[in-house]
Parts: C-alpha cells; sequence; structure tokens
C-alpha cells in the first residue's frame, strides 16, 4: 500500500474515528453520572440501597475502564492509521464486540443483579449469596472476555500493520536508533508508542482471558478450585496493564495535536526511545504494587512493585512532561478548548502519578491500600489525564485544518471541567488522608462532609462535560460542523 | 504516615501545578525553539540527576523493615490472634491486647477476598493485610495506645462489605486484662 493508499484509508476511517469517540464521549458523561450518584449516596444526599450502589460501582468500574480504552483506541488509530495500514474491519469488529459486551454486562448487573465490582475478584463472582445467579455472573465474565477479544484483535492487526511497515517490533520501538549504529529517522512518536501498547496490551489481554475462562469454568464446575493468589496476579496484572495502556494510547494525542499548536514538531529523539521502551517493560512488570498488602506474595515481587513504580514516573515526568512544557514554553502557542485540555491533560498525568508512587511505597501502603486515597491518585491521571486527551482529541476533530475558535460556553466548560475535577480528586485524595476505606456504600459520619464537598465538585464537573458531548454532537450532526461549531472572528 | 503522604503528594503537585503555570504564562511570548531546546535538555538532565539523587536513598530507606515474614523475629512473649473472614463478619481467636505487647495476626479468609484493616478510636488505620482463602498472611503489630479498635474488611466482598466490622481491645501493660 502506498503512501497516498494509507492516508485513504486514514480518511475512510475517520468516520469511523467519529462514531468512537461519539459513544466514548456519551459513555463517559453517563459513567460520570453514575458516580455522581455514588458520591450523593455516600454523602446520604441521595439514598440508594447497599445492592443497588455496589450494582452501580460495577457498572462505573466496569464502563469507565472499558470506554477509557474505546476512546484512547480512536485516538490511536486515527493517528497511527497515518503511517500504517491498519484494517478498517478489524476496527468495526472491536466496535461491534465492544457493544456486544457492553449489552452482556448492562444485562448482568441492571438485569441479573451482578455486582462483584469491575475487578471480579476470584471467587466473588461464584459466592453471590443469593444475590445474583450463575448465568449473571456468566453473562458479566463472557461480555468482558468478547470486549478482551476485540481489544486482542485491534492489537495484533497493529502488529501485522509494524511488521509489514517496519520489519519487527523492536524496529517498531525504534531499536536500531537506540541500541544500533543506524542514523536514519526512528519511527514517529505514535507508530513508537503503538508498538508499545501492542506489546503490553497484548500479553495483559492474554492474562485477562485465561482468568476469565478459569472463572467461567468455576462459575458451572465449583470442583474446579483455582488457587487465589494465581487469580488475584493475573486479574491485577491485566488490569493494571490494559487501564496503564489507555494513557500511552491516549498521550499520541498530545504528540500529535499539540505541535500543530505550537509550531514546534514533537520528535521520536533517542530519549523519547529509551523511555518507551523502559516503559515498556516497566509496565509489565510493575503490577505487583497491587499486591503490597497480600503477604503470602514473595516479598522481592512486593520490592519489585515499589522500586519500579519509583522508576516508572521518570519516563512520564522527564520525557513526556518535560517535553510538553519545552514545547508550550515561548512558542507563541494559540489556546483553545483543545490545546488547553491536552496541556491539563499532561498535567493530570504527571500529577496523578505522584500520590500513585507514594501509596506504591510499601509503609505507606499498609495505611492507604483500600482507602479512597486509591480512587484519588487513578481519578488523577484517568480522569484529569485520559478524559482529558480523549475531550481534547474530541474539539480537535472537528477543527482539524481550519483555525477556529470556541464559544464562550467551551471555555467556560473548561474551567469547570478543570477545578470540578481538581477539587473532585483532591477531596479523594484528602479522605484518603483521613482513612477512609474505598468501595463502602455507606459512610461514617465523620466522613459524610468529604463526601458532599466532593459532589459539588463532581456536578461541576458533570455539568461541563455534558457541555463538551453536546457541542461534539452539535458538530457532528451539523450540515457545515465549521460554521456551526465556531465563531470567527 | 499519612500526614506525611499528605504533605508529600500536595506540596509536589503544588511544585508541579506552578511550573505549569509559569511556562503557559510565557507561552504565548515567541522565540526561537532550538536554544530552548538545548538549555532545555540540560535541565531536563539535571532532573534526572537529582531525582535519582533523592530516588534512590529514599528508596532504600523506604524498604527497611518491611512487615512481610516480620512474625519470624517477634518476641517469644508475642500474642498470636487467628483471624478468619466470612460474609460478613470476623471470627477472631482473641479480642484483647496489651499496649507494647506484640500481636501476630494470622489472618485467612473461609470464603472470598476480604481485607484485614485496623482502625484505631479516632478511626485512623494503623495496619492491614489481605484475608485471602487457601492462604494465611501473618500481621505484626505493636499497639502504642489502649483502646477500642475496629476491625473494618478493606477489600470488596458483596452487599454488606461495609458492615462487616469487630472490635479489638487494647489494654494499659499493667492492666492485665484477661487476654
Amino acid at each position: 500500500m502506498s503512501s497516498a493508499q494509507v492516508m485513504d484509508n486514514n480518511q475512510q476511517g475517520t468516520p469511523l474515528v467519529k462514531i468512537y469517540v461519539a459513544i466514548s464521549a456519551a459513555v463517559l458523561l453517563l459513567m460520570m453520572t453514575v458516580g455522581f450518584i455514588m458520591r450523593l449516596a455516600q454523602g446520604k444526599v441521595l439514598e440508594v440501597p447497599a445492592d443497588l450502589f455496589y450494582q452501580l460501582m460495577t457498572v462505573h468500574g466496569t464502563g469507565m475502564v472499558g470506554i477509557a480504552a474505546l476512546g484512547s483506541a480512536s485516538i490511536m488509530w486515527y493517528f497511527a492509521s497515518r503511517h500504517l495500514e491498519l484494517s478498517r474491519i478489524i476496527f468495526v469488529a472491536n466496535l461491534v464486540l465492544f457493544l456486544i459486551g457492553v449489552v452482556m454486562i448492562l444485562g448482568s448487573i441492571l438485569g441479573g443483579g451482578f455486582a462483584a465490582g469491575w475487578t471480579f475478584l476470584y471467587p466473588l463472582p461464584a459466592e453471590a449469596k443469593g444475590l445474583w445467579g450463575t448465568a449473571a455472573a456468566a453473562s458479566f465474565l463472557l461480555g468482558l472476555l468478547l470486549i478482551g477479544t476485540g481489544f486482542l484483535a485491534l492489537h495484533l492487526d497493529f502488529a501485522r500493520a509494524i511488521l509489514k511497515k517496519y520489519g519487527s517490533l523492536g524496529k517498531g520501538l525504534g531499536w536500531p536508533q537506540l541500541f544500533g549504529r543506524d542514523a536514519g529517522d526512528p519511527p514517529p512518536p505514535v507508530v513508537v508508542a503503538s508498538t508499545m501498547v501492542t506489546i503490553v496490551n497484548t500479553l495483559g489481554i492474554t492474562a485477562g482471558a485465561a482468568i476469565l475462562v478459569m472463572s467461567l469454568i468455576n462459575l458451572f464446575v465449583p470442583s474446579f478450585v483455582i488457587d487465589a493468589l494465581l487469580a488475584k496476579n493475573l486479574i491485577f496484572f491485566f488490569g493494571h496493564v490494559f487501564i496503564n495502556a489507555t494513557i500511552y494510547m491516549a498521550v499520541i494525542a498530545v504528540y500529535e495535536i499539540l505541535p500543530r499548536y505550537t509550531g514546534r514538531p514533537w520528535k521520536a529523539n533517542k530519549v523519547f526511545l529509551a523511555a518507551w521502551t523502559a516503559s515498556t517493560i516497566m509496565v509489565v512488570i510493575v503490577y505487583p504494587h497491587h499486591l503490597l498488602m497480600d503477604f503470602a506474595m514473595p516479598s522481592w515481587m512486593a520490592v519489585m512493585g515499589q522500586v519500579i513504580s519509583y522508576t516508572s514516573g521518570l519516563p512520564v515526568l522527564v520525557v513526556t512532561t518535560f517535553g510538553a512544557l519545552m514545547l508550550i514554553y515561548r512558542s507563541g502557542m494559540r489556546w483553545d478548548v483543545t490545546s488547553s485540555l491536552l496541556v491539563l491533560s499532561t498535567f493530570g498525568w504527571a500529577a496523578g502519578v505522584i500520590p500513585a508512587i507514594v501509596d506504591a511505597t510499601i509503609h505507606v501502603n499498609l495505611v492507604m491500600h483500600n482507602t479512597v486515597w486509591v480512587p484519588g491518585h487513578f481519578h488523577f491521571y484517568l480522569l484529569i489525564g485520559v478524559a482529558s486527551m480523549i475531550f481534547g482529541f474530541m474539539y480537535f476533530l472537528g477543527k482539524e485544518g481550519a483555525v477556529v475558535e470556541d464559544r464562550w460556553f467551551d471555555r467556560w466548560a473548561f474551567w469547570g471541567f478543570m477545578l470540578g475535577s481538581l477539587g473532585f480528586v483532591m477531596m479523594f485524595l484528602y479522605a484518603g488522608a483521613e482513612s477512609v476505606p474505598r468501595r463502602f456504600a455507606e459512610h461514617l459520619p465523620q466522613w459524610v462532609p468529604y463526601d458532599r464537598v466532593a459532589s459539588v465538585f463532581v456536578a461541576v464537573l458533570v455539568t461541563s462535560v455534558l457541555v463538551f458531548v453536546l457541542r461534539y454532537f452539535g458538530r457532528l450532526f451539523a450540515v457545515n460542523p465549521a460554521t456551526l461549531a465556531t465563531e470567527t472572528h | 504516615m499519612q500526614e506525611t503522604a499528605w504533605a508529600v503528594s500536595t506540596i509536589s503537585i503544588v511544585v508541579l501545578a506552578a511550573i505549569f503555570v509559569w511556562v503557559i504564562s510565557r507561552s504565548r511570548d515567541q522565540a526561537e525553539y532550538a536554544p530552548i531546546q538545548n538549555s532545555g535538555y540540560l535541565w531536563r538532565k539535571r532532573l534526572f540527576i537529582a531525582l535519582v539523587i533523592t530516588g534512590v536513598p529514599l528508596m532504600g530507606a523506604t524498604l527497611m523493615n518491611l512487615p512481610y515474614a516480620a512474625s519470624a523475629s517477634v518476641a517469644e512473649d508475642a500474642l498470636h490472634v487467628e483471624a478468619k473472614g466470612y460474609q460478613w463478619y470476623w471470627e477472631i481467636s482473641a479480642s484483647q491486647a496489651q499496649v507494647g505487647q506484640p500481636v501476630v495476626f494470622h489472618v485467612t479468609s473461609a470464603d472470598v477476598n476480604h481485607g484485614f484493616g485496623i482502625y484505631d478510636e479516632s478511626m485512623r488505620l494503623v495496619a492491614q493485610t489481605q484475608a485471602m482463602p487457601g492462604y494465611t498472611n501473618e500481621l505484626v503489630h505493636v499497639f502504642s495506645n489502649p483502646g477500642t479498635y475496629q476491625i473494618l474488611c478493606l477489600e470488596f466482598c458483596g452487599v454488606a462489605h461495609h458492615q462487616m466490622k469487630a472490635e479489638f481491645t487494647v489494654v494499659a501493660a499493667n492492666d492485665g486484662g484477661e487476654v
């Protein structure tokens, strides 16, 4: 396929990308609303029975992880398809499998009462105490399996396309330029990032599929007993890799779009290549930091979890954050909602890593694990990081190739999103430092004020995201997108 | 420990935010990129070295006296307590210890995963470990204050997870309470 044909493939795939983003935006808004309801329930503003609360918690967790992956994958596909011969059929198949999986998962939770959390920690799916049946648990696990299968197919298609163009995944990561004497141009950042995600997510999803199938067998054949620690390792390896991959897919928006606003290129130099190779390894081996309170684990794995957690922050800070700041500094940059969201996302990723590293310190984890400190740090880099990247990309989609400005409510929505998100995550962190446990349907009276203050911030956040989403749908269905989306000065 | 974690995190986040604001405030000026890149790479190198210089000793210090396998070195007068989690209650072999006395909690589960979290009277988490079916985690803790401690479940285990509680009393060393 010639470069013209590759660009043609990209153009023909753009409507699909827009559909991916539309679904992602709508589901993000819906899941945020579910999160809002949970915070209101903990704050005793709304009365939500415990069984419904945990069902909503399962919907929220599963929905957010899945939709973060879908939205991030659309960013990766959009930019990578300018360099790689990707299959549109696989891209569509992933979406179809995703939607079937979503229907099965929603059916299991809202119809069957399944509420074992998105982590489906063995053997909880089979130990329902009468609250859900085997069919509901099986529907949830099969739904996840279908979604994983779609993503696995997508990553394998990326692997095929990278191998076809570059010859090996090592070359996709720029190893000849990093380790060898090849003085030629390395692959562009989008290809390096895509290669990294392909490697780690293929491993992660395979591990996830293994434990999903084992759990399914256990549901129907209870005598098939799984080692609880093995199950936990497989689940957290899968979960950690899969959710982290969303960041590495979505950050491509920063690499690709920010240079257009600053007029400065983001090139894959040796430090960049070294950082991405290091991240490829570290994302895979850092997962034991989720198991620091499982004292039956080998101690060396816990030590590795802490050490790699510390070092894994370096590529983020030293390469992406520093690179973005250099790109911005005295660039004469044009600011609009797209560029603002992308810069905010870089901050969100880097800042969210800080409380995550703190929590990965074993002595801290002893008194912070499974408090709301944990959702505090992961909402920092997933909401202010990944969601900002997706929303930034969403605003960019209607504007590419044209200098257009946002309306006043777009700008207000940005500020509302930023302040609402920051207030919300800081309340999580503060309450975590006060030892408030996570995943509690009911809070003690002394914890309720944190929930209520957080709810105010969430209300601002959700309203702002509603504006983002309505504006995107407005552009999507407008006859002349540029005219309706912008004010021209 | 929680105060330290909060202080370190918030100060670092504020410093990072200040750097972002400073850079953004200069984003509308325009200058040639090459000198900025050269200067930036130099600062990046310094940042990297500074992070390594501070990170390595910090890592070493925080990896001392880990809570794992601590039961192997506890004193002979340590109190051994069996704790087993069920959906949704705790079965604990003893309910009282003395201040200063090492307590070894042998924590396991009869059904699903639970979390054994010890909260003091101000509802501050003082220690925890996971309760897993098929495994026994040994948590060693020396209580420094008397009082009624709460054991909460810290791993989601089903619909009454938040109600899975038990009490553990710690008496002053000279009270000689029955254990």
